[in-house]
């Protein structure tokens, strides 16, 4: 019922911003996933849980975020050495950025520009402009940089890089890397809560997922997961997400294939959830009603119930699905 | 590593004694539009530490002959090992370590102990060795009240790692019982358990035939033909004739071969009498790595060694870029470049080496051997890697390739 009131708002505001663009309207908010494979995005309409496009991409599309607004989708084409952009709301290639080589992962400055970008197969962080496509500047980081992370007000940039096993902290003011902390084998992904209190960065390989304090860059926590009847070494954490409220943490797993649930304040694990296989990244509702989670080797995604803490439907999207992000 | 990694033609005798200095390679950030803006390295971390790794390596006895496929690049080996040293600087650098290769090329009739020792005095207390078991053996004792660390990135000799152990060596080539059990597991899922074992003419091969009958018996295939390749060592002219009559043998499900140098595992195929795969040192190869390896991050790696290299990464290559990763893994622990730290920390509970195999890597304690997946690949695919699915162990799955605690005899000393 409540959803339902929720609905309708959301549909007046859509509405008048079709007035506007004169645009098709978003009746619902779209959930967009990169599968890696098949070079497409699958878009699926949050409201009735289906798939509503499946639009071609450049080749081997991973990293996708939204601009804040959700009005902007931007989509890592790995084998293109190129990042493109996507109205949300058309589908349509809008432009395209340049990305430096192999771009796996970006983030976004919460202002909407620039673009920071890992080139893995370069040992650099690329930093765009947005507006222009101009290059702001290259950041010499680790092997294989990866996970990327800003600290919500902007002032820090987080690279993990898989193969040196470090966090780089930079300094977005000058662009330059401030600390480097050692975490565990192939860290992956780095996540800061919404309060800017905690960094987390995941470490597929090492099975932990650290917890630093951003005001010292000390690791506080390393969080280990058991599973009962999963061998160790395939527990392997990947995507972080924080709740807005920073209570919970959720943590995809891999190939234990299970989406681990943690209390963001004492660090326990409270429960691990079983979607489908090899689970890589997770992405919120805007909500946080729902989350999805892509997984790599069965071909579909995993709907979380936040709440209650359930997986209530799987939905098959292209080959190898491996990013999501979901928009009003 | 049987093909591949041992297979080298003269062409290398020219390059004795390279010295790589690593620091002056062109990996460092490249070149673009705009200049890139420097990254400061953390704030200080202590004193600057170097860590000086040598190489050894001995040309083996080259095959009767080589196709040209498999014509081994010149820098086999020692370019993996430059590509560990890059990457072990690119890491470093944040934490004030340097890292330098020097390596030594010692022709097929020479002595290796020489060369360790030339590089020994000039400072390098981490040694890559890819030279014969025996010659091996004699560097370890040679040094073993020495704080030397040594690594042996080729011998896959069993006895190095049973009755012939040493502690101041580690091993990351993997054994010949390690590749035979990785290929068994697969071939007993399959079901494709009757095997017909061909065994090459060299000492080597009689190593690799006997590794490949204790697997099957571990693991329940069964050896229902056995023979000895005799038609001389090039037999291409005459293999349509002279392999259909020497393979009828009855029935069997995979012809085994046994056929370190490559003298003529590679006409096997499609010479048979009854048509059935070939597996082993060819056809179906259980190698540390191939160029078709691209899954848990592989292809990344193999994209830094092309760029580097501008050709595939072999076994060699990737085993000598383990042994140079794995003393710059342990260094951004230790960040001290102490042969005994570094030890140390290879062999403490939390050291793990992500080796682009979905699992990490780590050193069996009881032989120091690292426990790695195996690839099965053939020429243009990687099929699986070992351990299969549903071969369990108390410890670990990797436990279940080669010889494991209770079977090891090695006492180390």
């Amino acid at each position: 019922m409540k959803r339902q009131i929720l609905l309708s708002t959301s549909m007046a505001t859509l509405a008048g911003l079709m007035l506007v663009d004169a645009l098709p309207a978003a009746a619902s908010p779209r959930a967009f996933i990169t599968n890696e494979r098949d070079h497409t995005m699958s878009v699926v309409d949050m409201e009735t849980l289906k798939v509503i496009d499946t639009i071609k991409t450049g080749r081997r599309p991973r990293g996708i975020i939204a601009s804040p607004d959700g009005k902007l989708i931007y989509v890592c084409a790995s084998d293109d050495n190129r990042v493109e952009v996507y109205d949300a709301a058309t589908l349509k290639l809008v432009k395209t950025l340049r990305s430096g080589p192999d771009p796996e992962l970006f983030v976004l400055h919460p202002s909407g520009n620039p673009l920071y970008i890992a080139n893995e197969d370069d040992n650099m962080v690329t930093v765009v402009n947005v507006e222009n496509n101009e290059l702001i500047a290259e950041i010499p980081v680790g092997v294989e940089p990866e996970g990327m992370g800003i600290s919500p007000d902007g002032k820090y940039m987080v690279n993990t890089s898989e193969t040196t096993n470090m966090a780089h902290v930079v300094d977005t003011a000058n662009n330059e890397i401030i600390e480097n902390i050692l975490v565990d084998s192939r860290p992956r992904i780095a996540e800061f809560s919404k309060d800017g209190k905690q960094l987390w960065v995941s470490a597929e390989v090492g099975g932990t997922v650290a917890v630093i304090d951003p005001s010292n860059w000390q690791i506080i926590k390393k969080i280990a997961f058991k599973i009962p009847g999963v061998a160790d070494d395939a527990i392997q954490p990947v995507g972080v997400r924080i709740t807005k409220d920073g209570s919970k943490a959720f943590v995809a797993l891999g190939p234990a294939n299970r989406v681990a649930v943690v209390d963001a304040k004492t660090f326990e694990v409270e429960d691990y959830l079983l979607v489908g296989q090899r689970v890589w990244q997770l992405g919120f509702t805007p909500d946080e009603k729902f989350l999805l989670s892509t997984n790599g080797n069965s071909n579909d995604i995993s709907v979380i119930d936040v709440a209650n803490q359930k997986v209530t439907k799987s939905l098959t999207v292209g080959r190898a699905p491996w990013g999501v992000v979901v928009v009003p | 590593m049987t093909r591949m990694a041992s297979a080298v033609g003269a062409t290398l005798f020219a390059m004795m004694c390279a010295s790589v200095p690593a620091g002056a390679q062109d990996g460092a950030p490249p070149t673009s539009p705009a200049a890139p803006l420097a990254a400061k390295p953390a704030t200080a971390i202590g004193p600057e530490q170097t860590f000086l790794i040598g190489v050894v390596r001995q040309i083996p006895e080259p095959p009767p002959w080589i196709a040209p496929l498999q014509m081994p690049p010149d820098n086999l080996g020692i370019a993996g090992a430059e590509l560990g040293i890059r990457d072990n600087l690119t890491s470093g650098r944040f934490l004030k370590l340097d890292y330098k290769l020097s390596s030594e090329i010692v022709p097929t009739d020479g002595d290796p102990l020489p060369a360790v020792e030339k590089l020994i005095e000039a400072g390098n207390r981490f040694i890559l060795l890819d030279v014969p078991p025996g010659a091996l053996l004699k560097i370890a004792d040679t040094y073993k009240d020495r704080d030397i660390v040594f690594i042996n990135v080729g011998a896959p000799d069993d006895r190095l790692r049973q009755q012939d152990c040493r502690a101041n060596v580690f091993h990351i080539a993997p054994s010949r019982s390690m590749l035979t059990d990785a290929l068994a597991q697969f071939l007993v899922t399959k079901r494709w358990q009757n095997w017909f074992l061909m065994v090459g003419r060299t000492d080597n091969d009689k190593l690799y035939a006997e590794a490949a009958r204790r697997s099957a018996k571990k693991f329940g295939a069964k050896i229902v033909a056995e023979k000895t390749w005799d038609y001389g060592p090039d037999a291409r002219a005459t293999a349509q004739s002279e392999v259909p009559r020497g393979t009828q043998v009855g029935e069997y499900d995979m012809l085994i071969v046994a056929d370190e140098l490559g003298e003529f595992g590679d006409i096997l195929p499609y010479n048979t009498w009854l048509p059935r795969p070939i597996a082993g040192t060819q056809g179906l190869m259980a190698l540390s790595w191939h160029p078709t390896m691209e899954n848990w991050g592989a292809s990344q790696l193999q994209s830094r060694f092309f760029k580097q290299s501008k050709r595939m990464m072999q076994p060699l290559d990737f085993q000598m870029w383990q042994g140079a990763f794995a003393i710059g893994s342990a260094s951004l622990k230790t960040r001290n470049s102490d042969p005994g730290k570094v030890k140390a920390q290879m062999l403490s509970a939390d050291y793990d080496l992500p080796v682009f195999k979905g699992v990490a890597a780590t050193f069996r304690p009881w032989d120091q051997q690292l426990r790695q997946p195996i690839l099965l690949t053939h020429a243009t695919n990687t099929v699986t890697l070992s351990p299969q699915a549903g071969f369990l162990h108390q410890s670990s799955p990797l436990d279940t390739l080669g010889f494991d605690r209770p079977e090891s005899l090695c006492k180390l000393k």
